[in-house]
């Protein structure tokens, strides 16, 4: 298990939740170290463009694109897993044909969405036990509901809570901060 | 649906929680891994750590306190007391922090928040606002609620959120203590100007205060210490009554 390190701001987070599942993994931006782990996990807390252009620097946005293993991006990490960011217009990895839209703000409905939402038409890899458990989001970015959608959270639109497209997984939440339920998520992509 | 939140505060001095703490079942009160460990547990939704040590040598060991924290609880946490620069906040981010809270700094220094929200992003930047009704107005207080000073509440939440905060935790230095209830007109206000979340502090004593924020206040989090601590509103108890009430928790 790879734990990609980048500029992400919940690297450490992240890192905190492996422990207390008691996994072994590596934190690393060696593009044959993560090439050839058995998992990988692509963190992500922060902007679009400027990661981005950290991770084409680098060749990691290659290597990403490439990995056939079992991936996890989160928040960010699933952003940039899509094609295109409204987010000062960057252009993604193009995993997931999908754009990335900016929140409106709207009465009741504040920007960032930040906090507790629940997930609901869970599938695929989000077990049936977590359809409305919440979990925990920062972001004022999403994923509008596609056909790699494996769960939905409701707000000023339905959103991707979590996607899948192959070997590649995605959740909008931040499963290292979200409780027992983040817990079972990381888990369940641990035993994938 | 997204939950209106529960955040206890904690108080840190020189790494030890401070304001008595009275908490059965907990082997050590003062230490905050622990007592955040079980806020965690009983279901809070986030968690607050001040930092009040005095001197930059304490503080210096605050940030391995935040990373042990983090090490041990599996929700989000803020933490505050003291930032001035991006160069306080870097290392505190760096080990496990979700958010860093600004206040007195950023009164003296509103650029300041411009220059957290560039480096770490709006996210993790909370405006922590205290403020007293005086003369008609609600005048932004600095020092712990001690000293005047010439901002008044509304036009400097509405800079914050200009300037790039991600959150507005208000604390009503009229209300804080009392225990009567959350400054909840005020709050209804803040919510209706602002687009960014707003917390609420100062003044929970009962349940009916935590609904009341949610309702009529329209905060969109609500922050407590002592009640908290002395046991004297259980959050599994809290979340239950506003669920009741139909207010979305998360359970």
């Amino acid at each position: 298990m790879v734990l990609i390190k980048y500029n992400a701001g919940n690297i450490q987070s992240v890192s905190f939740a492996l422990e207390r599942l008691g996994v072994d993994f590596t934190i690393s931006d060696d593009p044959e170290t993560i090439s050839k782990a058995e998992k990988v996990i692509f963190p992500g807390v922060g902007e679009a463009s400027s990661t981005m252009a950290y991770l084409r620097e680098r060749k990691l946005d290659q290597v990403i694109t490439n990995l056939k293993q079992p991936v996890l991006g989160i928040c960010l990490g699933m952003q940039l897993m899509c094609r295109h960011s409204e987010e000062n217009d960057t252009p993604c990895l193009g995993i997931f044909d999908q754009p990335v839209k900016r929140f409106i703000p709207e009465t009741d409905f504040k920007v960032p969405h930040m906090g507790w939402n629940s997930l609901t038409k869970v599938n695929d890899w989000i077990q049936p036990e977590l359809e409305n458990k919440s979990v925990y989001y920062v972001h004022s970015y999403y994923v509008p509901v596609n056909n790699f959608t494996s769960a939905v959270t409701p707000y000023t639109v339905p959103f991707s809570a979590a996607m899948r497209k192959d070997n590649f997984y995605a959740v909008q939440f931040h499963p290292e901060k979200s409780a027992e339920a983040g817990q079972m998520i990381l888990k369940n992509f641990l035993a994938i | 649906m997204l939950s209106k939140r529960i955040i206890p505060c904690l108080d840190i001095k020189d790494g030890r929680t401070v304001k008595g703490i009275n908490f059965v079942n907990i082997r050590d009160a003062g230490d905050p891994v622990e007592l955040a460990s079980t806020y965690a547990q009983q279901g809070a939704d986030e968690l607050v750590f001040l930092d009040i040590s005095a001197t930059n040598e304490k503080r210096k060991t605050f940030a391995s306190l935040v990373k042990e924290i983090a090490r041990n609880i599996n929700i989000p946490f803020t933490v505050g007391g003291g930032i001035n620069s991006p160069a306080d906040v870097a290392p505190l981010l760096e080990a496990g922090a979700d958010k860093v809270s600004v206040n007195s700094a950023a009164v003296r220094n509103p650029a300041l928040i411009d220059e957290l929200a560039k480096a770490f992003g709006s996210q993790c930047i909370v405006a922590a606002i205290d403020a007293r009704y005086v003369n008609n107005q609600w005048i932004v207080h600095t020092h712990g609620g001690k000293q005047p000073t010439e901002k008044e509440l509304f036009s400097w939440a509405g800079e914050c959120e200009h300037r790039g905060a991600g959150e507005v935790l208000f604390t009503s230095m009229d209300h804080d203590g009392t225990k009567n209830g959350f400054a909840v007109n005020a709050l209804a206000a803040l919510h209706g100007q602002l687009t960014i979340p707003v917390i609420a502090s100062g003044g929970a004593g009962e349940n009916k205060h935590f609904l009341d924020v949610f309702t009529v206040g329209k905060a969109d989090a609500a922050l407590a210490a002592s009640i908290f601590h002395f046991g004297e509103v259980k959050i599994p108890e809290l979340k239950k009554y506003l669920s009741q009430h139909h207010i979305p928790v998360r359970i």
